[in-house]
């Protein structure tokens, strides 16, 4: 997985709440048997009309936002289908951050499975820093100081810890889980013998 | 100290906890599907891991499988290429499948059951976001990522964090023609799509426990729809039924254990709950959604919500964006929508008492002239006891099609789908943009609901239709 540590960019901003999986990436494009390809179909319903043409007005569509690696959005972000096609289709575009005032648990997961960081702010700061959008000026992320900063101002998010290593690191947590193997099997040892149905022996 | 029936669950799933909170959960069953798994075999490969537990894995093609006549296989290239990788990768991995031809294949979420693959107790996970239905049995049951999916499969168990608990109590009786789905429509109405975020749903009360399994089932697979990602009931003697001498349910001497502890899982008094939520059953009604997001909800005697009256900028603006995709105006009655298509079928309401639901109002009934109707049965099985009882045969003369089973348009992935503008009752269970083919506008409903929809031709009234 690739590595999350800094990140400066001009955000994105989509004033929209309840932004679902399904409008971030379409059921069409889950047909893929791929992880990358996607950021181009990203938002497509938004971003391209009947005909496939690029949208103007569409935010994403517009310079220098077409180049943002950073999207804030409104609260709720990513919630309905689990498909992890959703971070696939941000990363494949070159958005790597998300920043919005709650995220729904399956994509917040999904996001760092993949080098993705989505910051939870509080509604007025969201506010704030959409105005950096509008104005089209860098914002700075940092993870390992949990902070956002913009102008001379910062503001402090808060990450798992366990999860901001593995951004941190690019840690692959497979790896990480069958480091215990010994207990997965001491586990499934006692499994047997108190819930020996569950292996349907 | 009492603990709720998912602290047990979770407790009883513990392989390691971390300082920081962390835990390492044992997953006893993996449900795989065509559409996020293949990427997740192809970690497996690139790494050279294997299948921890093949055995505690069973898999089925339902996203992408055509609904008509499938003797020809599947015309569409890409959907072809998905549900063959499935196939290659279970053979590859030693994992059960139920194939397209195979009379046991369907969705996901009800072959589970009817397998009794599913059980109570255990921690089910599967890479769809409607796993909760599963909590039906008094299991912990949640969608995961394809990454997760991966980490499944090769290592049995998944990364987690605890969860808060949150109990939501039903009590009384349903008036007549109002359903499981109209009390998870409320409930989501209440508690908005964010609400459950960050928790796990213990549905509770005495009109809780007076429904069926598969009544259940629809409660807690629209779990998702209020931001939990699982929903669960503690099982009874209505669950232990259902299971008993199902193919893969504990055998012998096995399934008196299995009832042994299984008599177990419930909540201890006084245990204690995060947040709380009372309904009465009673002033529950038909309901119906109005926009794009399951929240969305009024009553079927209600009026479509006006934007003027909203003080708050924001949800005045999603108020106005729902309305202009819906195509609906302010204070519009329900009763007086339109509609060209309607749906039967869904992990949410495509189970044989879904089907009979339906069938009873549309019995000697023709449908409106100007609606397409279809339902797709939730599985092979669905479909063949539905025969047997003639409910193809109703479904048929009133002007309805008589499909083969899969997801179909609740998710439109397949052919089945709305035309842009196009206006469908469904009985599925995501009404968002695009859901059901781009433009398409959705309104979730009950089987009966949406029966009486497809009769009148406008969103209705199933009390109208009731003996």
């Amino acid at each position: 997985m690739q590595k999350f540590s800094t990140l400066k960019s001009i955000p994105a901003y989509l004033p929209i709440v309840n932004i679902d999986t399904d409008m971030i990436i379409p059921k069409q494009f889950l047909k893929t048997i791929k992880r990358t390809g996607l950021g181009k179909n990203l938002f497509f319903e938004m971003r391209y009309d009947d005909k496939g043409k690029e949208i103007n007005e569409f935010i994403l569509n517009k310079t220098p936002f077409n180049k943002s690696k950073i999207l804030i959005a409104g609260k709720n972000f990513g919630c309905g289908s689990s498909r992890e096609h959703a971070p696939w289709a941000l990363l494949d575009f070159g958005i790597t951050c998300v920043i919005s005032s709650s995220f729904a648990d399956i994509f917040h997961n999904n996001c760092f499975k993949n080098g993705i960081l989505p910051i939870i702010l509080n509604d007025d700061k969201i506010k704030e820093l959409s105005e950096y959008a509008n104005r089209k000026e860098e914002i700075f992320v940092d993870l390992n100081e949990e902070k956002v900063i913009y102008g001379n101002n910062e503001v402090i998010f808060k990450v798992d810890p366990f999860k901001k290593k593995c951004l941190l690191e690019g840690l692959d947590d497979i790896a990480l889980s069958l480091n215990k193997s010994k207990k997965i099997e001491n586990f499934e040892k006692d499994l047997k013998s108190q819930k020996p149905w569950i292996f349907n022996d | 100290m009492p603990n709720t029936l998912y602290d047990k669950i979770w407790n009883d799933h513990l392989v390691d906890q971390q300082a920081d909170g962390t835990a390492l959960l044992f997953v006893d069953r993996h449900l795989v599907h065509e559409v996020t798994s293949p990427q997740a075999f192809e970690g497996l490969r690139n790494s050279n891991r294997k299948v921890r537990h093949p055995k505690l894995t069973l898999a089925v093609a339902d996203h992408n499988v055509p609904t008509t006549d499938r003797s020809k296989g599947i015309s569409d290239k890409e959907s072809k290429i998905q549900v063959d990788t499935l196939e290659a990768n279970c053979k590859e991995f030693g994992i059960k499948l139920f194939g397209m031809g195979d009379k046991r294949q369907g969705i996901v979420h009800i072959i589970g059951p009817e397998q009794g693959f599913t059980q109570p107790g255990t921690v089910i996970v599967c890479g769809d976001s409607h796993t909760a239905t599963h909590g039906a049995f008094g299991s912990l049951a949640f969608g995961i990522g394809t990454s997760e999916v991966e980490h499944v499969l090769a290592t049995q168990t998944l990364v987690q964090k605890k969860a808060k608990n949150f109990r939501i109590n039903v009590e009384g009786k349903l008036p007549l023609g109002v359903t499981s789905k109209d009390v998870i429509l409320q409930i989501i109405g209440k508690i908005g799509t964010a609400g459950g975020t960050g928790c796990v749903i213990e549905y509770a009360g005495d009109l809780i426990r007076s429904l069926s399994v598969e009544q259940r089932m629809t409660i807690c697979n629209m779990t998702i729809e209020g931001g939990a990602r699982a929903g669960l009931i503690a099982p009874d003697e209505k669950i232990f039924k259902y299971l008993e001498g199902k193919p893969m349910s504990p055998k012998g001497k096995n399934w008196e254990n299995a009832l042994g502890y299984w008599r177990n899982l419930k909540s201890d008094d006084g245990a204690k709950f995060d947040k709380e939520v009372n309904l009465k059953a009673e002033e529950i009604l038909p309901m119906i959604t109005w926009g794009t997001s399951p929240q969305d909800v009024i009553t079927i005697d209600g009026k479509i919500p006006n934007p003027q009256n909203e003080k708050n900028e924001d949800k005045k603006n999603s108020l106005e964006r729902a309305l202009n995709y819906m195509g609906l105006k302010p204070n519009m009655a329900a009763k007086d929508i339109k509609i060209d298509k309607v749906f039967i079928g869904s992990c949410t309401n495509g189970r044989i008492e879904d089907l009979r639901e339906a069938a009873k109002i549309l019995k000697d009934k023709k449908i409106a002239s100007h609606v397409h109707a279809m339902v797709v049965p939730g599985s092979g099985l669905v479909k063949e006891q539905a025969e047997q009882e003639g409910l193809d045969k109703i479904f048929v003369n009133s002007g309805f099609e008589w499909r083969e089973p899969g997801c179909s348009m609740c998710l439109a992935m397949n052919a089945d789908k709305l035309k842009p503008e196009e206006r469908c009752a469904s009985t599925s269970n995501r009404n968002f943009e695009g859901r059901q083919g781009r433009g398409g506008r959705t309104h979730l409903v009950s089987p009966g609901m949406a029966a009486a929809a497809a009769i009148s031709g406008s969103l209705d009234d199933v009390r109208k239709y009731q003996n």
